[in-house]
């Protein structure tokens, strides 16, 4: 790389890095089991948002502010006595009243329009959230305090929050419902059905509108689930929610909208690598390792695609 | 077509002229006998918690200043007031705002925002301009070496941070029998200007010692996750750990250290204070021990005029805000301190008479000593640093105001 | 209606506007030369969004690299190379007149190749990309760019950079680049004018409007969507490097690459005045503008609460924008008759 990049130094650090993975393998044991952990909560929010794409042709990008919401709300709790671990029930709870509520008045009119037209929304949304929660809360970085442990192994080399494992543990349980409640009960099939043709259900008698209010309802319920567990595991602040988007986003794409084992795989897959990425090549690169791996997948995705087109061809 | 674009163009050059308009006034800003001051401060965004420090100062000196009858020009006494914009924590807002402050609003002395990054954006602004800036928030070295004439910064330049950490390991070392030189450090720093000086200084630091830096982490500006430097903590075992990422950084780092299990003798940091680190509920003892670099302390013996000693302004502010005020708030009061004073020495409102005034400042304040080097930064007041100690700041440097010992090694078994 | 003496008027009109208005408010040169800009961003958004379907949120990438490049450059001639390893951290002398006009003139041209360059690259990867994937992936490179550039330290990572200062001697920067954003802004509208009446302009809106079509009557829509990008990036670089002359402090995420505010205005005011027309773009930025200062001046707190709610009703209740509101409204002054219903 040019010398103006990438200097010297910085090669000779990534190598260094590296190396100690090599020299001390219980880091690199550290690295997977956390990024599992935190990948299973990316995985969650990445579930929410390919329901809505798939079902409703909206790319939601106020995902992440629905996630800081919903952190919010854990933060309320633990700020008045209450264990914050609880959020993880009643943030969905107010998550899918406020989902509602955008669908009611934004969301619905823009269904049917072209994909753009909501994601240009959905991120006007984002913006007026971020600000609202900013005059609201306060610009103050907010954590649920939730007083869980840690466990140490290989003389606290590797270490395991005990509250990760349990987000995880939750993620998992709350994914697992999702799916059993798309499968078995009749409003999940109505949302189903609707998934693979909008028209065809409505002739069946779905009232696709309402099955819309409750997809969109139910990925912002899925969220403040996730966010309930950032703010315990991390912090909350009004404006970081976009990373979650985007991360979602790239976890739905990898996936593909109707897979959920490769929403779970890609999701744990992403949080490894970022702790890895960030590990290698420190921790400023992370972002623009997250973005960068962005398009490169999809340019990655596409040339595939290409490929597969010309043996059509 | 092309008479209804016309027509369009017209209209929206009208909504242009009378949007300017509605959005300018442009009043001068010596009127009667208020001295208007102009500052774009953090209101919103990533900064908004000291932003609020910030204007915090500034008020409570304008307030004070003004109970006191005000700043004596050529023998008459003029009010202070602050048109305040909100910057949104980013530069591009902040020279738009700097701008509008000099041209629309007539302003003639600026009071800086609150960051090096901020203030680095709006220095060249007041430059051209030819407009006093006095700031109190921008530590940052590279703000200083530009040549800029019109921008005064009370604080101490950022390099200056924790160099006294340093200092005390090498003692420590010493008195231990140890070669300082065999120290390691682990260096983290926030991608902007402020910490990245922060980080220059401890190299420098490290330099003169011969002690090696084994660990140099840039962390992202909005930084949400600091295990790999942590996990490289662990296994590196240094012997100092210094970071400095602001408020959000500086939280999330004292937390996670605590959780993933990691620790060294020496741990110091900037911005304790508006991370709230010593406030048990929300972490516990995690903050035990670690050094904090500041700007000023309420135990500091300075004293003014206007607010009485360090402690003084403290319990003053305390009692008008609810809450101690941490060194961002103090620095800012300064500021408007000396302008208070330049302003009086210049017997003018002539902003060259202003700047050259401002140069030759050299007063004692509740905050310290403030002399300008001709660069514009303040040469007469050093740092200190406390250590959390059971839940209080006590200060451990420099010596002449310490009045506790350093707890070395942090957290020993 | 005498077609040929209208648009004389109208650009006549124009032109004094953009002569005289920063002379009349000198308050606002500032405020005037964003104006101009603004338009530029949509005018060159457009090319892509409006006339080609493709919806890119990365085009600040352009902005971005022309204002370091330009900034670059200009450090680089006029001061010893060896003796700074890190242009950040060299001494900001003042420059004459003369060395400061031609450095920004040189800069932004060196800039302005470096974009097209980038551009060709850059799309014969992502430009295969449809749709939502697109704009995503622009998304993600636009944020992708700007975090890297935080990390070169050639260019002063995340301490940013500061550009020369104005020199003394030219008087008002806000006057000056009013006139360097006005122009650019003439340039860029006229050159679009001409391109979109070519073959160019017939071919990319026949890749928005089906572009495998398109490609199977034998058009090489690769070629075209990438000129198009790099057509878009060349303006864009040319408005980089003004601003950050203009601005003098460069930061790389919230000055160069500032892509939750330029990078998305760019978008929607386009898309506010009314996508895929000549005159929309440039509707659409002024009152975007106009509004959002006023939203700043009067709303302090709140602004971005109002922005947000603004880009929804936009979004939602004017897709078409300005230009087709009232395209809907009068089509008969848009050449379209009204047939009568017999």
């Amino acid at each position: 790389m040019s010398p103006i990049l990438l200097r010297r130094s910085t090669i000779d650090a990534f190598i260094s890095n590296l190396n100690l993975l090599f020299i001390v393998p219980p880091l690199s044991l550290q690295l997977v089991v956390n990024g599992m952990m935190i990948g299973a909560l990316f995985a969650l929010a990445a579930f929410g948002m390919a329901l809505v794409w798939g079902v409703m042709n909206v790319i939601n990008i106020t995902q992440g502010e629905f996630v800081v919401l919903g952190g919010y709300v854990a933060v309320l709790m633990a700020q008045n006595g209450i264990h914050p671990f609880f959020a993880i029930i009643v943030a969905p709870v107010i998550l899918y009243g406020v989902g509602w509520f955008f669908y009611q008045t934004i969301i619905k009119r823009v269904v049917d329009k072209e994909l753009f037209t909501s994601l240009l929304a959905t991120f006007g949304i984002s913006i007026l959230l971020q600000q609202l929660m900013n005059q609201v809360f306060g610009a103050d970085i907010r954590r649920a305090e939730h007083g869980f442990g840690t466990w140490g192994f290989f003389d606290g080399l590797v270490t395991v929050e005990q509250i990760k494992l349990l987000a995880a543990i939750a993620a998992i349980a709350l994914g697992g419902a999702m799916v059993l409640f798309l499968k078995k009960s009749r409003l999940g099939q109505a949302i189903r059905a609707t998934a693979q043709n909008a028209r065809a259900a409505r002739i069946m008698g779905i009232d696709t509108d309402k099955v819309y209010a409750a997809t969109y309802s139910l990925n912002a319920a899925i969220c403040g689930a996730a966010g309930a567990m950032v703010a315990m595991i991390w912090v909350v602040e009004p404006y970081i929610g976009l990373v979650y988007t985007i991360r979602a986003f790239m976890i739905a794409i990898i996936a593909g909208l109707g897979n959920l084992s490769g929403v779970v795989v890609a999701g744990l897959s992403l949080g490894v690598a970022e702790n890895f990425a960030g590990f290698i090549f420190g921790a400023q690169y992370q972002i623009a390792f997250i973005f960068g791996l962005l398009v490169v997948i999809l340019v990655g995705r596409s040339f595939l695609l290409g490929r597969k087109r010309e043996y059509l061809k | 077509m092309l008479k209804h674009t016309k027509f369009l163009s017209v209209l929206a050059c009208g909504a242009v002229v009378s949007g300017l308009a509605v959005t300018g006034p442009a009043e001068a800003k010596i009127e009667g006998d208020t001295i208007t001051l102009g500052s774009a401060v953090s209101i919103t965004g990533r900064y908004a918690v000291n932003g609020k420090h910030t204007k915090n100062g500034y008020d409570l000196a304008v307030k004070f200043i003004n109970n006191k009858g005000g700043v004596s020009v050529g023998g008459k006494k003029y009010k202070l007031a602050i048109k305040y914009y909100d910057d949104e924590s980013t530069a591009a807002r902040g020279t738009q705002l700097a701008e509008r402050l000099i041209q629309q609003d007539q302003i003639k002395y600026i009071l800086g925002p609150y960051s090096s990054g901020m203030t680095k954006a709006i220095a060249p602004v007041a430059e051209k301009y030819g407009i006093p800036m006095v700031e109190a928030n921008g530590a940052s070295r590279s703000i200083f070496n530009q040549g800029f004439r019109y921008t005064f910064a009370v604080l101490s330049t950022s390099e200056q941070y924790l160099s006294t950490a340093i200092q005390l390991a090498a003692e420590q070392a010493k008195s231990d029998g140890k070669d300082p030189s065999s120290l390691t450090i682990a260096l983290g720093v926030r991608n902007e200007p402020f910490a990245l000086d922060i980080g220059a200084g401890i190299h420098e630091d490290a330099k003169k010692y011969g002690m090696k830096i084994i660990i140099d982490e840039k962390f992202p500006k909005e930084v949400s996750d600091m295990t790999s430097f942590l996990t490289k903590i662990k296994a590196l075992k240094p012997d100092v750990v210094v970071v400095s990422a602001h408020t959000v950084g500086g939280a999330l780092f004292v937390r996670q250290m605590t959780e993933q299990k990691a620790n060294a003798p020496i741990v110091a940091m900037t911005h304790c204070e508006s991370a709230k680190i010593e406030d048990s509920k929300v972490f516990g003892a995690a903050g035990e021990n670690i050094l904090c670099a500041g700007q000023w302390a309420p135990e500091l013996t300075y004293k003014d005029g206007y607010f009485g000693t360090a402690m003084d302004y403290a319990n003053t502010f305390e009692k008008l805000y609810g809450y101690v005020p941490p060194y961002q708030a103090a620095e800012s009061s300064a500021a408007v301190l000396v302008y208070a004073d330049a302003i009086s020495r210049a017997g003018s409102f002539d902003t060259v008479k202003v700047r050259d005034a401002l140069a030759a400042t050299n007063m004692q304040t509740f905050y310290g000593n403030v002399k300008f080097a001709p660069t514009g930064q303040n040469i007469a007041k050093p740092m200190v640093l406390r250590q959390l100690q059971n839940g209080k700041y006590k200060l451990v440097a420099p010596s002449q105001w310490a009045d506790t010992k350093l707890n070395f090694p942090r957290n020993a078994k | 209606m005498n077609m040929s003496s209208k648009p004389v008027l109208l650009y006549g009109g124009i032109l004094l506007v953009g002569i005289f208005l920063p002379l009349v408010f000198p308050a606002f040169q500032t405020q005037i030369s964003m104006m101009w800009m603004m338009v530029t961003f949509a005018l060159t958004w457009d090319i892509l969004g409006g006339r080609m379907g493709y919806n890119s949120f990365g085009n600040i990438v352009f902005f971005g690299v022309g204002m370091y490049a330009a900034a670059s450059v200009q450090h680089e001639l006029y001061f010893d190379v060896g003796q700074f390893e890190v242009i950040s951290d060299q001494f900001n002398l003042q420059l004459t007149s003369e060395k400061y006009v031609f450095g920004l003139a040189l800069g932004s041209i060196v800039g302005a190749g470096i974009c097209v360059v980038l551009a060709w690259i850059l799309g014969s990867g992502i430009l295969a990309l449809r749709g939502q994937y697109f704009a995503i992936c622009t998304l993600g490179l636009g944020v992708a760019v700007g975090e890297f550039a935080g990390t070169i330290d050639y260019i002063g990572a995340g301490s940013g950079m500061s550009a020369p200062v104005f020199p003394q001697a030219m008087g008002s920067s806000g006057l000056f680049y009013s006139y360097y954003f006005f122009i650019l802004m003439g340039f860029t509208f006229f050159a679009l004018k001409w391109l979109y009446s070519t073959r160019f302009g017939l071919a990319i809106n026949a890749i928005r409007d089906d572009e495998d079509k398109a490609e199977a009557m034998g058009l090489h829509t690769t070629r075209y969507k990438t000129l198009a990008w790099c057509v878009a990036a060349f303006f864009l670089s040319f408005a980089g490097a003004g601003f950050g002359h203009l601005n003098g402090f460069i930061d790389p995420l919230d000055v160069a690459f500032p892509g939750a505010t330029f990078g998305v205005w760019m978008v929607l005011m386009a898309i506010l005045g009314g996508k895929g027309t000549l005159w929309g773009p440039v509707i659409g930025a002024v009152v975007f503008h106009v509004t959002q200062e006023f939203f700043w001046s009067t709303l302090l707190g709140w602004q971005r609460v109002a922005l947000g709610l603004m880009i929804v009703i936009v979004v939602v209740f004017f897709p078409l924008g300005i230009m087709g509101w009232v395209r809907e409204k009068w089509p008969e002054r848009f050449g379209h008759t009204l047939e009568e219903k017999s």
